[in-house]
């Protein structure tokens, strides 16, 4: 098996001691900004980036990917013991997750969430394993149009799979779009959309506006909910973990339901929150348990874990192969991969085969590394949302500060980042979705040289769209997805 | 307005989901127009090569305008199960503007005196003002963060910190 011997070569370069140091490191830090408020996954990594720029890339994707992890497993404690979901994925866990730890179970209801996170990571991982290779090698094929009608794909599915008004989620979309347009344009050179300020040639950093809308965005919320923490005390022993354990191979149905949920949702840019939101429910109407669910019952913690985890780690699967990320984290783990020098897609498996697989095998270590750290270290974490908040909230705000500063050595990035965080707060009452504004930020500008390459190809001719099955099929399926929401609605009337 | 309203004014709307959609539809609808204008002089046509330089964002502007105007209606016909309901309360209004203009205020420092002081006085006002430490407290966190965004990024990551376009305070302690 090729992909063995290459991830075996993986570990190797993820085992050494001081990837070891980082990947323990990266996940602490993770499970911090998971449980703190205002600071997730994306933007926590986006404000760590320039801090990893002098390490060697492997090293830094390592340490990222792995606050990344923790992020998702510092969700679930919050949702837990507070009835506060840290992260938007573990709303769902709240659910049951809440009731157990008032029943004073909560160290079964966090064993069960880690758990399940651990299994969807590691079921995600595996898949990763195999089907990325495959996936990479399939791609190398691919041309511009190919190129673009998966860009097509990846953002009519946001429309056809998102919740809200689509309306609005196509207002969002474009919003990022118009972003990313503005500054020089890389075909012509001439400036757009710049109104003849200076500052705005370089155009808009998409980590800039990451760190605004989900960081300053979250604490002008947090701030408006009048955030009082009052949770119940948590304690794990060996004894709770292993009857757990026992208890959790019940459930594999639900396991296998949720991770299939999870990797699909992960792939295509459902992303983790609607991938928990759907295995919560689809657990609920298929468990010969359903009528116990949001009264305390531990299959309501396993699924939308589960699926989350899976949902989060299976988003780096076309980030790797195909250079198009499925989630904002994965977004910003792409910039920092573009800004090492690295150019995500097929051809990264062909060139840095190294870096590729020591990444994958860093993701088996990470979450096991994940696991053993939140398992062990409940307390400490759920001390940290002890702190009070008008000691917190100045803290996340200078940090964010900082982290806007540091992507380009920009004040006016601050400023940015200040908008951001008000239309972040705007947005999220309304109901504007945030995450296809910033995955169209981060590849507008690809998007958009993909389709005028293909149109030099083809002397400005849009039949090449359509001619192969290949690209012609990625565009139908794009379609159906783009109407689907028109459909529906049809499909409702008659 | 019932009695139970005016007893407490913090629960009090400020503004209704309906009103703040209608405004938000507006500003979005007026920023794709200009979008699309901008586009269009830059010049929006179908090349000899395919698109020039204006083609998208023409279209992206006029994208914007029309999803605008679709939730616009959605608004004001009140069919949108947002459109009810408060967006904000008077009391949560406070709150929020109690972080947002200490933090509007901090940006500006950072501008004219550079990150350090900006950061300092910041945390320690926060903490005064709306957490009711003692003072001494404050500042000694305040300081504390700072030396150690200092050590941490001019020291041993080699970033430099915006230092302030006014005065910078680092001056005075020699650094």
């Amino acid at each position: 098996m090729e992909e063995i011997n290459a991830l075996m070569h993986g570990f190797s370069v993820a085992l050494s001691p001081f990837n070891l140091l980082l990947m323990f490191v990266g996940v602490t830090l993770g499970v911090i900004i998971g449980v703190l408020p205002g600071l997730g996954g994306a933007n926590g990594i986006a404000i760590l980036l320039p801090l990893t720029f002098t390490m060697p890339p492997t090293s830094a994707i390592i340490m990222l990917s792995c606050i990344y992890w923790g992020a998702l497993f510092g969700g679930a404690i919050t949702s837990v013991l507070f009835n506060i979901p840290g992260e938007p994925w573990s709303v769902a866990t709240t659910f049951d997750g809440y009731p157990m730890s008032q029943q004073g179970r909560a160290g079964e209801a966090l064993t069960a969430a880690f758990t399940s996170s651990f299994i969807g990571a590691f079921v995600a991982v595996v898949m990763i394993t195999f089907l990325a290779p495959l996936v990479a090698k399939f791609a190398l094929k691919f041309g511009p149009p190919e190129f673009f009608s998966v860009y097509f794909l990846t953002f009519c599915s946001f429309i056809g799979m998102g919740k809200g008004s689509p309306w609005k989620t196509l207002t969002a979309m474009m919003l990022g779009f118009a972003l990313a347009a503005v500054g020089m344009d890389t075909v012509t050179g001439q400036l757009r959309l710049t109104f003849g300020f200076h500052e705005l040639m370089r155009g808009f950093d998409f980590l800039v506006a990451v760190i605004g809308l989900f960081g300053i965005g979250e604490i002008l919320l947090s701030m408006e909910e009048g955030l009082k923490f009052s949770g119940s005390k948590a304690r794990i022993n060996m004894k709770v973990v292993i009857e757990t354990w026992k208890k959790l191979p019940m459930y594999w149905l639900t396991y296998v339901r949720s991770c299939v949920i999870g990797c699909w949702m992960g792939i295509t840019p459902g992303g983790a929150t609607p991938a928990s939101f759907m295995s919560y429910g689809v657990a609920k109407r298929m468990s010969p348990n359903g009528a116990q669910f949001g009264k305390g019952h531990i299959e309501g913690v396993v699924a939308p874990e589960t699926a989350a985890h899976a949902a989060g780690t299976s988003a780096l699967l076309p980030m790797l192969s195909l250079g198009i990320p499925g989630s904002p984290t994965a977004a910003v783990l792409l910039g920092g991969l573009l800004i090492w020098g690295l150019q995500p897609g097929p051809l990264l498996f062909v060139e840095k085969k190294e870096f590729v697989w020591g990444l994958i095998a860093s993701m088996y270590l990470g979450n096991l590394a994940g696991l053993i750290i939140v398992l062990t270290c409940v307390p400490l974490f759920a001390a940290i949302l002890r702190i009070p908040f008008s000691i917190v909230a100045p803290l996340i705000i200078v940090i964010c500060a900082i982290g806007a500063f540091t992507v380009h050595n920009a004040m006016l990035d601050i400023w940015f980042m200040m908008f951001f965080g008000v239309v972040g707060y705007i947005f999220k009452k309304l109901d504007y979705p945030m995450a296809p504004m910033v995955l169209a930020l981060v590849l507008g500008d690809r998007a958009e040289d993909s389709f005028r390459q293909a149109m030099l190809i083809s002397q400005g001719n849009l039949s090449v769209f359509f001619s192969n099955w290949l690209v012609g099929g990625i565009m139908a399926l794009g379609l159906v997805m783009l109407f689907w929401p028109l459909v529906n609605k049809l499909r409702g009337r008659a | 307005m019932s009695t139970e309203d005016q007893a407490s004014p913090d629960k009090q709307a400020v503004i209704g989901n309906r009103a703040m959609e209608i405004i938000v539809a507006l500003l979005l609808l007026a920023f794709g127009a200009v979008i699309a204008w901008t586009s269009f002089k830059l010049g929006a046509k179908w090349g000899d090569d395919g698109p020039q330089a204006g083609y998208f964002p023409f279209y992206i502007g006029v994208i914007i305008a029309i999803s605008s105007v679709v939730t616009l209606v959605q608004a004001l016909r009140g069919t949108t199960g947002q459109s009810r309901g408060t967006f904000v309360e008077r009391g949560q209004l406070k709150q929020v503007l109690a972080v947002l203009i200490p933090a509007i205020v901090f940006v500006l420092a950072i501008q004219w005196f550079g990150i350090y002081l900006a950061a300092t006085v910041y945390i320690a006002v926060f903490m005064i003002w709306l957490g009711q430490y003692a003072w001494w407290k404050a500042v000694l966190l305040g300081v504390t963060v700072s030396v150690c965004v200092y050590l941490m990024f001019e020291v041993w990551f080699k970033v430099a910190l915006h230092k302030g376009s006014l005065y910078d305070p680092l001056s005075l302690i020699g650094l």
